[in-house]
């Protein structure tokens, strides 16, 4: 079952490395990581989707914990959380198929970010099921490229995951 | 002042007064600084030993103790001793010199990325690169490694770093945001213990290397008396209850005595304290299943890591045992003790037949026991001698101490001499086989050098051992790679370096060589063949 992880971590050379090493040595499956600074220069927040079951997710927060520069963890359930990827696609396109690609992104809410002679570039920001769905609709015309940059997550409501 | 000598300075302040460490260039500059301190610095032979002496040393004073070694290959031997450290909760700190801080990533003449290889088996690591920020990384590193669930703490110092100027101002205390190790039991669940203690008919203390660690031997005893409850060890606990006490069953596990695997197999209540259920205690645990089980420990994570604990309490073990001692009631288990007692003292003499020209190892520690002062301290090696040592040493009020999570060989020359460093007075003898006696023995030299007496116990059947064991049982007898053909005359190699020794290849003859080891205030070793024939497990 996949679960998030939000973790809150000193923004220091090599604390990327020091999560993601533990990842690696523990044998957890990551799915996904993203990392970014937050509002305060000093803490970097790294979001990472793991592959486990209850036991794994339990032993992953409490080995997370206990490396120094991870100043919190935080997992909540699918529903409580607000998901989002940005995903690009460079899709096989001649002159007469752009009409079509066009309406399937509008329909999708993705943008079209390129264009050339041969081919299109979309590029669409949602949660994991509506980005398959639209993955399945573009295959049909030959997918040359995809780029991913890995889930965030935001839990919903007024709580907020800060020091 | 330069970051060098402020590195001495901040040793100085954390109170260290030995370091282990093997020199270098680019620790160089720190050594030269060394040189103006009373900080007396024992050169060992190899950095790994560097390592394991420290370790040795802090496990006596419970602080963190101090190795060093220089970049590149110097640091990179390390590593087995920090990981060693790491897998049985040892304070230590580890200093290494670096590169250039220019030269870095540059694949320069003995550099090596110390901190991402050693990053599994350190609590925390740093590479100083600012000479402004040295003494807050020596007062962090010091609090890191010695609080919480203690473990090694690895400082990596580039040369041209070393030999920058900066003020000197070390920290009154240090708060890290991030680490904030609990040292009270919650008081609930310390209500909780106590009821299901209460309840219990046939209830069970396992004791681990957590007793030391936080010093509890006293609160243990207590404990176990006031609610008569039954205690055995995990390898990592033993000598923490004095073995003559009536409570005390032995230790468990797959090298384990019988009394305490049948307790296991019999309570109802399974009580573990500062222990981690390593997997070779887990083969008498897996019995566990449906028993009650309160796992006390000070690191959350390993609790239901390996285990699942009904009732699970976090923090320092000294702390919480002392208030168990408040909130339990005085109890009695006089049937189950009795159960016990009578498994223990059933355990059958042990047959006494011996090869001619050898010496049943199980006897020899027996005689040692008799002549054992009661402060003792006992490190064993790795292998069959371990566990024949583990399972016949009878202490009163001595220690012993193995590298149990790591089983690392040539573990127990170098920490017997740490041990012997800290605690002068008393009397240290390692135990170890002719397999790791070949990994340490260039370690004599350190023990001639610096006049440290340590005793050095030397079990020789020419083989190693428990592989040995393994190959025999797992793999149909198909031995490999285990015959130790070409080793040398093991008292020879001891006379070579100036200490004294001898042989003992008969039981007759065992006294009178112990007695001569005990009591010589000099390095002394003892051969004794044992049959290669001999087994750990029957």
């Amino acid at each position: 079952m996949k679960h998030t992880i939000s973790i809150l971590v000193e923004n220091r050379a090599g604390v990327l490395a020091r999560v993601a090493g533990l990842f690696a040595r523990r044998a957890y499956n990551i799915d996904s990581l993203a990392v970014g600074v937050t509002d305060d220069k000093q803490v970097s927040r790294i979001t990472i989707v793991v592959d486990g079951n209850e036991y794994m997710l339990e032993q992953i927060l409490k080995q997370l914990n206990k490396l120094i520069d991870v100043i919190k963890v935080k997992t909540v359930g699918e529903q409580e959380l607000l998901s989002r990827e940005l995903v690009l696609f460079k899709v096989c396109c001649t002159p007469a198929q752009r009409a079509e690609l066009i309406s399937i992104a509008k329909i999708a809410e993705a943008k079209i970010s390129d264009i050339s002679v041969t081919t299109m570039t979309l590029e669409i920001s949602d949660y994991e099921a509506k980005i398959s769905a639209f993955e399945e609709l573009l295959r049909p015309y030959g997918i040359k490229e995809i780029v991913r940059t890995g889930t965030i997550a935001i839990q919903r409501g007024s709580a907020a995951l800060t020091l | 002042m330069t970051v060098a000598a402020a590195m001495v300075k901040c040793l100085e302040t954390e109170g260290i007064r030995h370091v282990f460490g093997y020199p270098g260039a680019a620790i160089c500059p720190f050594y030269d600084a060394l040189l103006e301190s009373d900080i007396e610095h024992i050169l060992v032979r190899h950095e790994a030993n560097g390592g394991h002496s420290a370790s040795g040393y802090a496990r006596m004073t419970g602080r963190p103790a101090v190795c060093i070694a220089t970049s590149g290959p110097g640091a990179t031997n390390l590593i087995t001793a920090i990981a060693t450290a790491y897998m049985d909760s040892i304070p230590l700190i580890a200093i290494t010199g670096q590169v250039n801080s220019d030269q870095i990533g540059r694949d320069v003449f003995q550099e090596a990325d110390i901190t991402g290889s050693a990053e599994p088996f350190v609590k925390h690591s740093f590479l100083v690169k600012n000479p402004e920020e040295i003494c807050k990384v020596f007062k962090q590193a010091f609090f890191i490694a010695g609080t919480g669930r203690p473990g090694p703490v690895l400082i990596d110092i580039p040369m041209d770093v070393q030999k920058q100027e900066c003020d000197f101002s070390y920290p009154e205390s240090i708060e890290i945001r991030s680490y904030k190790p609990r040292s009270e039991g919650n008081k609930l669940q310390i209500k909780r213990v106590c009821e299901a203690i209460a309840k219990s008919k046939k209830p069970l203390i396992c004791a681990g290397g957590g007793i030391f660690t936080a010093n509890a031997k006293d609160e243990l005893r207590c404990f176990a008396e006031l609610c008569d409850i039954p205690v055995i060890n995990t390898m990592m606990g033993l000598s923490s209850m004095d073995m003559s006490h009536r409570l005390y069953f032995g230790m468990l596990g797959m090298h384990g005595v019988k009394s305490a695997n049948y307790a296991v197999a019999n309570c109802d209540l399974f009580i573990l304290l500062g222990a981690r259920v390593g997997d070779r205690a887990v083969t008498a645990i897996q019995q566990l299943s449906g028993i009650e089980v309160i796992h006390i420990d000070i690191d959350p994570a390993e609790i239901g890591k390996n285990l699942s604990a009904t009732t699970p309490l976090v923090g320092d073990l000294k702390i919480i045992l002392n208030q168990i001692i408040e909130t339990a009631n005085e109890l009695k288990h006089t049937e189950w003790v009795n159960e016990l007692a009578e498994v223990r003292d059933a355990a059958g003499a042990l047959i006494s037949e011996e090869k001619p020209g050898t010496v049943n190892p199980k006897f020899f520690i027996h005689r040692l026991n008799e002549h054992l002062p009661d402060s003792s301290v006992i490190v064993a090696d790795v292998g069959q001698n371990q566990i024949w040592t583990a399972n016949n040493i009878f202490l009163r009020g001595g220690r012993f101490m193995t590298a149990g999570g790591m089983g690392t060989m040539g573990y127990s020359i170098p920490a017997a001499i740490g041990v012997k460093k800290a605690s002068p007075e008393s009397q240290v003898i390692a135990v170890c086989g002719d397999g790791s006696f070949q990994m340490q023995m260039m370690e004599l030299a350190t023990a001639v050098q610096h006049k440290i007496a340590v005793k050095i116990i030397v079990m020789v059947n020419n083989y190693l051992g428990m592989v040995r064991e393994v190959q025999e049982n797992a793999y149909n007898n198909r031995l490999i790679g285990v015959s130790l053909d070409g080793s040398p005359q093991f008292d020879m190699i001891a006379r070579a370096y100036g200490i004294k020794a001898e042989t003992v290849n008969s039981l007759a003859y065992a006294d009178e060589a112990i007695k001569r080891l005990i009591e010589s205030d000099e390095p002394y070793l003892l051969q004794v063949i044992v049959d290669e024939k001999e087994k750990t497990i029957l």
